[in-house]
């Protein structure tokens, strides 16, 4: 894999942009068939089946589910607490999926975020959550300090009330870096991540470390440099409580000087933006009403 | 058993008592029912739904009267005096005739003649709290039940099944339960024993009782307890006599509650241990608990309180349960506190200052998840908007926001004022609100030590002060919590306006808690210590030019990011201290750690003081 900071990148966002599709597709479809007393595990295999089904082989990390207040990330202190448990599903419970296949050599990682029922909250969150989407968006196109633009998120989600749960992921990323990665036959993984997807990550850490960047988007100073060009598997996520709600997809940043082709999202067409499309607002506004306050 | 023996007993006080005095309006009426005439007393429009009171041992219906008074607004209240006690006959002979059966027939004569054609909400204190749960057990009452409050009074046959299984399998826990309420129920063996009861309660203890009851319980004395008393209490004993050991030897095996149930634990209960009420669902599924930091005589020391949790709950199956908003699965699954909590400050109301962010806002969301109603108070409206918005979903009943400095001194006023009106008195109240403020004395402006003083020590004087004066004048209970910090502990050569004013809120709770204790009003100082919240990226650092100042603030925010303690966990502790009525509660290990300093090596914690922090 070589994610580079070459514009050649973008020839190969088609691909991309079909394997995103295509894990999103299996996360609404496994997010459909998920009823109450299903474990964490099951929702994991679910995803996992479907998209063998679908001729995925290789991983950039394996397929999580988080159910109940695991979604919020709730006392997690070891990575094992990432890894799918035995938590059943109940009615009424948010849930996460987190997906990363690689698909004809592109990667793919996405998050999709859902409650069994409706809940008012986790709706408002969802809303809330699309925020950080325009904001990440807006602070990649200033160019400023993916540091800088990270502490934004983070405010942004103190002012919402709401805590900043990414910060529970390997050093605190809100963000990775995600590239092309040569089809083999074979491909063994490492407690749950596909080694050809680690070994690219760790080519460009080396190489970022060289040249004073990261492919890791985190609060800590390593990342305090502009946005470097590549595909950015943005995760912000929020925890409330017991809830948590997340969106992971593709930023696209290129070195163009204009800033509508400095940074994209590889595609507009996802679950959580078509929701807002729908007017999520007026539907979360109408179930408050039905809260009876 | 006679049938026409009722003209002895009761009515023999009703030249000497004050009837009618605490009942105001009561419209009285006599009931017949198998011997005896029970003095029956209604308020409020019958076409209300109907809430029965049924008064306790040695109570009559009076005892009621405060929280009647409250409920007659939206309910028809119905009081009856049981029989052989007030104004109701007794019946002749004694023994035997207080049996519950025959108490069963009074409660159905009672509601046939004043509900005729609806069910009944029932709530029992003490004995009317054994009855009710008869009255809500048993097949004759069915369909004439539509609710039951029980306050510090189980059914004798679950007491029954409680003490057998316990001396079946008497585990050291389980045995331990059991020496312990058999140590409180060491009046039950006293009434037991033949005339002595009588000769006391119509002797020195009788005369004596309104002492009693002010000076255990803080019962404000007054016109309850009646003059009928002596009579009461005397005829009274035969409840015990007439029921206890028969019931708790042969405890029903069928004693299912047939409407749902509400239970009402006083947790300061000299008579009766809260254990007793373990696994009580197993009777009445669907239980709904309710926990209130006070002794046995609530319908005197907590009557808002009861009227509360009693509107809350009939209403509740008045409207069905799509009226009640969803609580929320709790968080932390398989952990018992916040069920706990929940019992405690459901429906209560909790006054946050500083609530737009931080640990006010934290401290919102937990009193809301646990089913509280909340006022968010912050400087920033649109923040404070936000909490109360957000504490709704969380599921209070009620959530709103106030936008108030809270050193302005008429604003509180005036907030203090529009509270109480629109939402009754504060019964917690956080006073969280505070700025930070860092530099050495000789370059701390008096401007800045004046804003300090004034939001970090004079507004919690005015939320004490005005709030504080309202929960004293409601006489019923309440909590403060103060949010002082761990600078409160540790001089700090960097922190001098900041310490100084938050040592100031540390003593000014205490001294507090020792005037408001005897009104069962609690107050809390909490120190948090270091705790991730907005406060360091608005910290004012004085004598150093504004560059310095935002890069300072930079560099504590990062600091306390990586420290990363959450907020919600003093929330926890706020929580906790509430429910617990705890005087001083660090939060963080270096608060806990500080305080041990500033108590055992006086020297070192002047040696910190002098460190200057490199930031």
């Amino acid at each position: 894999m070589k994610t580079g900071a070459s514009p050649h990148v973008t020839q190969d966002l088609a691909g991309f942009r079909e394997v995103q599709r295509l894990a999103y597709a299996c996360a609404e479809a496994v997010a459909a068939q998920l009823v109450p007393g299903m474990t964490e595990r099951d929702a994991a295999r679910l995803q996992r089946e479907w998209l063998r089904r679908r001729g995925v082989r290789d991983w950039f990390h394996l397929p999580f589910a988080w159910f109940g207040d695991r979604t919020a990330f709730t006392g997690f202190r070891v990575p094992t607490q990432f890894f799918p448990s035995g938590r059943r599903l109940a009615p009424g419970m948010p849930f996460v999926l987190d997906l990363a296949p690689v698909y004809r050599g592109f990667t793919a990682d996405v998050g999709y975020s859902g409650c069994l029922g409706p809940d008012p909250l986790h709706a408002r969150m969802l809303d809330d959550l699309l925020d950080h989407r325009d904001l990440v968006l807006r602070g990649v196109r200033e160019r400023r300090p993916l540091r800088t633009v990270y502490e934004d998120v983070d405010r942004l989600m103190m002012r919402q009330g709401y805590a900043n749960r990414h910060r529970a992921y390997p050093f605190g990323v809100i963000a990775h870096k995600v590239g092309r990665v040569r089809d083999r036959r074979w491909s063994p993984r490492v407690l749950g991540f596909g080694t050809q997807a680690l070994k690219g990550l760790a080519s460009d850490a080396l190489h970022g470390h060289r040249e004073g960047w990261s492919p890791l988007w985190s609060p800590y100073r390593f990342s305090d440099h502009p946005p470097t060009p590549g595909l950015w598997a943005v995760e912000p996520h929020l925890g409330f409580r017991g809830t948590g709600v997340k969106f992971e997809e593709l930023l696209v940043v290129t070195d163009s000087r204009d800033p509508e082709e400095s940074a994209f999202w590889l595609d507009d067409d996802l679950p959580h933006v078509r929701r807002r499309r729908a007017g999520g607002r007026e539907a979360q506004r109408d179930g408050q009403k039905g809260t009876g306050r | 058993m006679n049938a026409f023996g009722a003209e002895h007993g009761g009515t023999e006080f009703d030249g000497t008592k004050r009837g009618g005095t605490e009942l105001d309006g009561a419209r009285e009426r006599r009931v017949r029912s198998a011997g005896v005439e029970l003095c029956v007393a209604e308020l409020g429009d019958p076409a209300d739904p109907t809430v029965v009171l049924l008064h306790g041992y040695p109570d009559s219906k009076e005892v009621w009267a405060p929280v009647a008074q409250r409920l007659q607004e939206r309910f028809h209240v119905v009081l009856y005096d049981v029989r052989g006690c007030g104004r109701s006959t007794a019946p002749s002979p004694l023994r035997g005739g207080f049996t519950l059966e025959k108490l069963t027939g009074d409660f159905l004569a009672v509601v046939d003649a004043v509900s005729p054609d609806a069910p009944v909400h029932l709530v029992g204190h003490d004995w009317g709290s054994v009855q009710g749960w008869e009255f809500t057990t048993v097949r004759r009452t069915e369909g004439r039940v539509a609710s039951f409050t029980s306050i510090s009074g189980p059914s004798l046959d679950h007491f029954g099944h409680w003490i057998k299984e316990r001396a079946a399998r008497p585990t050291p826990r389980r045995a331990a339960q059991l020496l312990g309420q058999g140590a409180r129920s060491w009046y039950v063996y006293a009434l037991h024993t033949p005339v002595l009861p009588e000769a006391a309660w119509r002797g020195p203890l009788g005369r004596r009782w309104p002492d009693v009851l002010e000076r255990s319980e803080k019962v404000p004395k007054g016109p309850y307890p009646t003059a009928s008393l002596p009579t009461d209490a005397a005829h009274g004993a035969w409840l015990y006599r007439d029921n206890v050991r028969e019931r708790t030897r042969r405890p029903r095996p069928d004693a299912y509650a047939h409407a749902p149930v509400q239970l009402i634990t006083p947790t300061g209960d000299a008579f009766l241990s809260a254990r007793l009420y373990d696994g009580l669902e197993r009777w009445a599924p669907g239980l709904v608990r309710r926990t209130v930091r006070a002794g046995h005589w609530v319908p005197r020391t907590r009557p808002g309180q009861l009227a509360d949790w009693i509107t809350e709950f009939v209403g509740r199956q008045a409207d069905g349960p799509s009226a009640v908003p969803v609580r929320r699965p709790l968080p932390g699954t398989g952990k018992a506190r916040p069920e706990r909590y929940a019992q405690r400050f459901a429906g209560r109301l909790v006054l946050v200052t500083g609530a737009a962010s931080g640990i006010g806002q934290a401290t919102a969301f937990a009193f809301a998840e646990a089913g509280a109603r909340i006022v968010a108070v912050d400087r920033d409206a649109e923040g404070a908007a936000r909490t109360a918005e957000l504490a709704r979903l969380l599921g209070a009943p009620g959530a709103w926001a106030e936008c108030v400095d809270v050193s302005d001194e008429a604003a509180m006023e005036k907030l203090a004022a529009r509270t109480a009106e629109a939402h009754g008195v504060v019964d917690v109240l956080v006073n969280n609100a505070g700025i930070g403020v860092a530099g050495p004395f000789l370059d701390t402006p008096p401007e800045a030590w004046r804003k300090t003083l004034d939001v970090n020590l004079w507004g919690v004087l005015h939320g004490c002060r005005l709030f504080g004066r309202q929960m004293a004048e409601r006489g019923e209970g309440g909590h403060i919590v103060n949010t002082a910090s761990a600078a409160a502990f540790q001089p700090s050569r960097t922190l001098s306006a900041y310490s100084t004013s938050k040592a100031a809120v540390l003593m000014l709770s205490e001294c507090l808690r020792a005037e408001l204790g005897d009104r069962d009003i609690g107050v809390t100082a909490v120190c948090p210590g270091i705790v991730a919240t907005g406060i360091t990226s608005a910290t004012l650092f004085t004598g150093v030019p504004e560059e310095e100042q935002r890069r300072l603030r930079e560099r504590t925010t990062r600091l306390y990011g990586r420290r990363d303690y959450p907020p919600e966990r003093v929330a926890d502790a706020i929580l906790r201290a509430v429910h617990d009525d705890l005087p001083v509660v660090p939060v963080t290990p270096e608060a806990h750690g500080l305080r041990l300093l500033a108590r055992f090596a006086p020297r070192l914690r002047r040696a910190v003081a002098r460190a200057e922090p490199r930031l």
